[in-house]
């Protein structure tokens, strides 16, 4: 019994000891060990490879939690679009960027006085964006304020986490085959830090194209930068002489592309097509046991 | 004229419906967003008003509902107490123009002196400036019953091309769209603080309401977007620069607003489709052609209803030219 006791005593005096070391770090900004993410970083590709530097391919939507909606727009969609002058500059908004080909420079902003952290800053190469996650507590910025590629984003330490929540981003897309991302988009991240690696975390939401979270994962590499220019100039022509207005685009029903990555992959169109099913593993169950 | 009447009684209560399926009693607070340089986006107010102010006085492009024209008016005197001369109004639906003789009766019109000394009301007041179609469309012939009070009415009107005026060190351009969301549409363009607002024909909350039985069409529509995006010109990898007060919404930039042309014109292009092979207005409604877009752009009341939307692009490209 005193053995029962004594257990008993130790049990709670260690939930009382995690909850008093949770207490101190739970929205506190104690420098230490990956509270820093200051430095040049370059993103290791062995993840999604496929998807991020050859590019996916059309009509390849599996893995993504889509709607109807984001489908037909996807199938509608005419990578000829990307001719139209003011396409051509389309810079990848947030939720997706970090999927790119990117050099990356993150700083911190901080008060001269207090030597509290204001801001983390980051440079991204690609497209030369540059973004904001502030720190200092500030409300986003009302609904009728201006959307930008990066969005809004507001950002605390959990932990040794940083974790950001970005409103007011641009349409853009999830994957970039046509598939869609509104502007009532919103984005968390978490970015985890281990020695000289950090991870990703995106979770996109989109209550207009996704019928459940987006969740992502990429790494990054800390570099020493060696007199590379991180520039992106990107200055839009008339590539092709179209009628004024023209937007490229397939009706209904007459997408030619429709079947060419199914079919080169093997798999099933519907498979192809995506939605939240063909995330999980089980779908791989389901599809087997179709044949 | 008695349908000019309806009409206005019909917008007007529409939106007030709309209004109060969102609060039992609309409030119109207004929210003031700066966009850049020396305009402003007032938003609360019905559609959204543009106000420009400096040194000599305040422009104003369109004054809202006329039930929120009294904190309109305070919006604005935050803004600025210098004297407000020019209303500009966008084009004629309630929703713009209710506020316009509250406004007005608040702004001052600067004459010549000789002018102001023999006619005594010369100054009272600010002038308002449309097309001339957006007065048609308010006032009605002697005897007749216009849709709109006198004091409601543009007073300075153009027919053609556009109205130029040069106000606190600022060229200001009205551009008429010809039957675009009406047949009276205007951009206003603030040349220096490089902002254009574009009253209906663009809104980021719905799709667009075209006004087939006041002279609009899909076709007008979409060559006003395509002229509003010829205009704008981005800063920086289609970012920025130029920037976009729509008659309701958020303030855009160029991209948004080629997001919105792209959406349009696809639409019109999949009804032209449809109506090529015989399908009826009814099969076309039942097609799910806007899927895609709806549970972006389709309002679940008022004019910007998908099938509001699609009815009129299919009226406006079967209509007998």
């Amino acid at each position: 019994m005193s053995n029962m006791r004594n257990l008993i005593v130790l049990l709670l005096l260690g939930v009382g000891l995690v909850r008093i070391a949770s207490a101190q770090t739970a929205g506190a900004v104690t420098p230490g060990p990956g509270l820093d993410l200051s430095g040049s970083w370059a993103p290791v590709l062995h993840e999604d490879f496929p998807e991020r530097i050859p590019g996916p391919e059309l009509v390849y939507y599996s893995g993504l939690p889509i709607n109807d909606a984001a489908r037909l727009f996807a199938l509608s969609w005419d990578s000829s679009r990307l001719t139209v002058p003011e396409h051509q500059c389309q810079v990848h908004v947030s939720p997706y960027m970090y999927r790119g080909p990117m050099q990356l420079r993150i700083w911190e902003e901080r008060d001269p006085q207090s030597q509290r952290v204001i801001a983390i800053r980051q440079y991204i190469q690609n497209y030369e964006q540059n973004r904001t996650i502030w720190m200092d507590g500030r409300e986003h910025p009302p609904e009728g304020a201006a959307h930008t590629w990066m969005g809004f984003s507001t950002g605390k330490w959990e932990g040794g986490i940083l974790s950001i929540y970005t409103t007011h981003i641009k349409d853009g897309w999830v994957r970039r085959n046509g598939l869609p991302e509104s502007d009532q988009a919103t984005l968390m991240e978490h970015f985890i830090r281990h020695g000289n690696i950090f991870t990703h975390v995106s979770i996109v939401t989109d209550p207009v194209y996704l019928t459940e979270p987006l969740i992502k994962t990429e790494d990054f590499l800390q570099v020493i930068p060696q007199g590379q220019n991180w520039v992106y100039p990107c200055e839009s022509v008339v590539e092709i002489q179209r009628p004024r207005g023209a937007v490229p685009h397939y009706l209904p029903g007459e997408n030619p592309f429709l079947h060419d990555y199914a079919d080169h992959m093997k798999i099933p169109l519907e498979a192809a097509l995506g939605g939240a099913e063909t995330m999980y593993p089980e779908y791989q169950m389901k599809l087997a046991g179709k044949k | 004229m008695i349908r000019k009447t309806l009409f206005a009684v019909s917008v007007a209560g529409t939106i007030l419906a709309v209004l109060r399926a969102q609060s039992a009693a609309p409030t119109f607070d207004i929210t003031t967003l700066h966009v850049q340089g020396n305009v402003y986006m007032l938003q609360g107010a019905g559609g959204n008003v543009a106000v420009q102010t400096g040194d000599m006085g305040v422009v104003v492009v369109d004054t809202g509902l006329e039930a929120a024209s009294g904190k309109l008016i305070a919006a604005i005197k935050k803004l600025s107490e210098k004297p407000l001369q020019y209303i500009i109004n966008t084009h004629a639906h309630p929703d713009h123009v209710g506020g316009n003789d509250a406004v007005r009766r608040v702004g001052t019109t600067i004459t010549g002196a000789n002018v102001a000394g023999n006619l005594t009301d010369a100054t009272q007041g600010a002038q308002i400036i449309a097309h001339e179609n957006v007065l048609n469309r308010m006032s009605a012939p002697t005897g007749k019953q216009a849709a709109f009070a006198f004091g409601f009415w543009p007073t300075e009107t153009y027919v053609s091309g556009q109205k130029e005026i040069h106000f606190n060190d600022e060229p200001i351009e009205v551009r008429w769209q010809p039957n675009a969301h009406t047949d009276g549409d205007s951009l206003v363009i603030f040349r220096r603080s490089d902002v254009v607002a574009t009253g209906d024909i663009f809104t980021t909350l719905s799709f667009p309401y075209i006004d087939i039985d006041r002279g609009g069409s899909i076709q007008g529509e979409i060559n006003a977007l395509n002229n509003i995006i010829d205009i704008a010109i981005p800063k920086h990898e289609e970012e920025g620069g130029t920037y976009i007060i729509p008659g309701h919404g958020r303030i855009c930039d160029e991209f948004d607003v080629v997001e919105y042309r792209d959406m349009v014109t696809i639409i019109r292009d999949r009804i032209q489709n449809a109506i090529k092979k015989g399908q009826t207005l009814d099969q076309i409604k039942n097609g799910k052609l806007t899927l895609d877009y709806d549970a972006r752009w389709g309002a679940k009341t008022g004019f910007g209803t998908t099938a509001n939307f699609v009815e009129s692009v299919y009226k406006s490209l079967t209509a007998k030219k």
